[in-house]
């Protein structure tokens, strides 16, 4: 198959990208291996924060269905879902499966927009059924409508600690509690007060020691930490539960990156190993584009954001006519800008800092 | 605490409530929204511009008490969830208006229990009101003991 402009990841980042460029024209092949485009938004069932010229207030499921409807009315793009691209080879063309078929892709541009993978941690029966990433209780509760668990224990109070736990208060289930190893809930305090106010524990320096049961988890061994994060011995308490819910992090996923041989910086505020790339999110990689949280674990106003302007700079570099393509640009850079801008978002600007700071930033 | 669970303490709502002669003349709203984040809907949502327009997406919303009428629509356009109406004008009780995203709905008239910000039960209250909002937000209308209006925000249904 050949493609002017392959997109691999249809989330927000990918789909924002792939619909910005096909209006100037370009043809363009978005893949992503969930049974639907969308990503993480159609697990998204929250209301949107951002900007109201954006897609403040919309539910992320929302989001997905007007993004896919767009790019299904687009002659210019091709989308293909459960594909998943499995590698890059040397003489530049890409190995995509579906079912059990596989296809070569080439293509002239390039998005990995992958997104990220859940990170874990390390507790005694950490393989015991019940224990689940906040992706997957998302997947089964809000796009196969299976309740994960009936009394759940959430470990993280960051954004999607807070946002699966009050989800899973709607679907049905009892929240346990949520601990958080850190002194304070890292999400915004509104999502921590809606839980609050509904009467939800939220143990802050507190971390999981042990899941207890024998073949499957019946509840779990809690301990408050110190500085270091190491549990205080006596601290340790029990609470009842059938299902832990691990929230504690992402890492951008850059394995197709890395196989293509794009330079790679680790950047903790980023999310971890991050390509370098620059302001059009171009990495050293001519023609090789990196949007969303495959380029910093940030949040989805963000990565279509950074999605249009890939879409913009790939749609450019093509030879399309994009009328007025400085003044977009510049505008989709400044709004990024407002965007990282308060307190909160504090790790991203240090992390982009560092980045530019990086030999051979680009 | 806001900055370690979330929850605004009294001193953070006396900030930013509307002076004396508002509260007792008006349904008025409460924003509880104490954290700079990248958020703008309520602003537009307003139908009277009481709700002020934003210099910085990421600051936090203003309100020209004068012009609010009461009238809740910002509640269900909030994505934090995080907006209030309060009624402080009521003969022998307050009414408070809050976001509501769980099912089944409450019936009106019905007897539920007033929970406070830390979800602790502090009073009897009555629904009022079940309105649908938007978004799919619906709004709740609660009669609540007076002097209660600041101190409800969310209720339990009683089984």
């Amino acid at each position: 198959m050949n493609t002017e402009f392959l997109v691999i990841g249809g989330g927000p980042a990918g789909l924002s990208a792939g619909l910005k460029a096909a209006k100037y024209g370009v043809k363009v092949l978005i893949v992503d291996d969930g049974i639907s485009l969308g990503g993480q938004l159609i697990k998204q069932t929250h209301k949107f924060f951002g900007s109201i010229n954006q897609f403040a207030s919309i539910r992320g499921i929302e989001i997905a269905d007007k993004l896919i409807e767009q790019g299904k009315q687009n002659q210019n793009i091709r989308m293909m879902e459960r594909t998943t691209v499995v590698g890059y080879y040397d003489d530049g063309s890409f190995i995509a499966t579906r079912d059990d078929k596989s296809y070569v892709i080439n293509a002239q541009r390039v998005l990995v927009a992958t997104g990220a993978a859940e990170r874990v941690v390390p507790f005694r029966n950490n393989d015991l059924p019940g224990v689940y990433g906040a992706g997957a209780v998302q997947t089964l509760m809000n796009l196969y409508g299976v309740l994960p668990g009936e009394n759940v224990l959430m470990i993280g109070a960051g954004n999607i600690g807070l946002i699966v736990s009050y989800q899973l208060l709607q679907a049905g289930s009892k929240m346990v509690g949520v601990a958080e190893a850190t002194s304070r809930c890292g999400g915004y305090w509104v999502h921590a007060a809606k839980l609050k106010r509904i009467g939800i524990p939220i143990w802050t320096n507190t971390t999981i020691v042990e899941a207890l049961g024998d073949n499957k988890v019946r509840g779990a061994r809690l301990a408050k930490v110190d500085k270091n994060f190491s549990p205080i011995s006596g601290s340790e308490f029990e609470v009842a539960c059938d299902t832990i819910c691990l929230a504690v992090g992402l890492n951008p996923l850059v394995d197709l990156l890395w196989q293509a041989g794009c330079e790679m910086a680790y950047i903790p505020e980023l999310g971890g190993d991050i390509p370098l790339r620059n302001e059009d999110m171009e990495t050293t990689r001519r023609g090789f584009y990196v949007a969303g949280d495959a380029a910093a674990i940030e949040e989805a106003t963000s990565a279509m954001l950074e999605g249009e302007l890939v879409g913009l700079a790939v749609a450019n570099s093509l030879g399309y006519k994009v009328p007025d393509y400085n003044k977009q640009r510049g505008r989709i850079i400044s709004q990024l800008k407002e965007l990282r801008g308060a307190e909160i978002s504090q790790h991203i600007r240090k992390g982009i800092e560092k980045l530019k700071q990086t030999k051979n930033y680009a | 605490m806001l900055k370690i669970d979330g929850v605004p303490q009294l001193k953070d709502i006396e900030k930013i409530l509307p002076p004396e002669e508002i509260r007792e003349s008006k349904p008025y709203v409460v924003i509880e929204c104490f954290q700079k984040i990248p958020c703008d809907p309520c602003h537009s949502a307003c139908p009277t511009g009481a709700i002020l327009p934003f210099e910085n997406i990421n600051d936090i919303p203003k309100v020209d008490y004068h012009k609010c009428t009461g009238c809740g629509i910002c509640i269900s356009m909030c994505p934090g969830l995080a907006i209030f109406v309060v009624d402080e004008t009521r003969d022998g009780y307050d009414l408070i208006s809050l976001p509501y995203e769980f099912l089944p709905l409450p019936e009106k008239d019905e007897k539920v229990k007033g929970l406070n910000r830390s979800g602790e039960p502090i009073c009897n209250a009555t629904v009022e009101r079940v309105l649908k909002g938007k978004r799919k937000t619906r709004v709740i209308t609660l009669k609540v003991p007076k002097g209660y209006a600041h101190k409800v925000r969310f209720f339990k249904r009683i089984e």
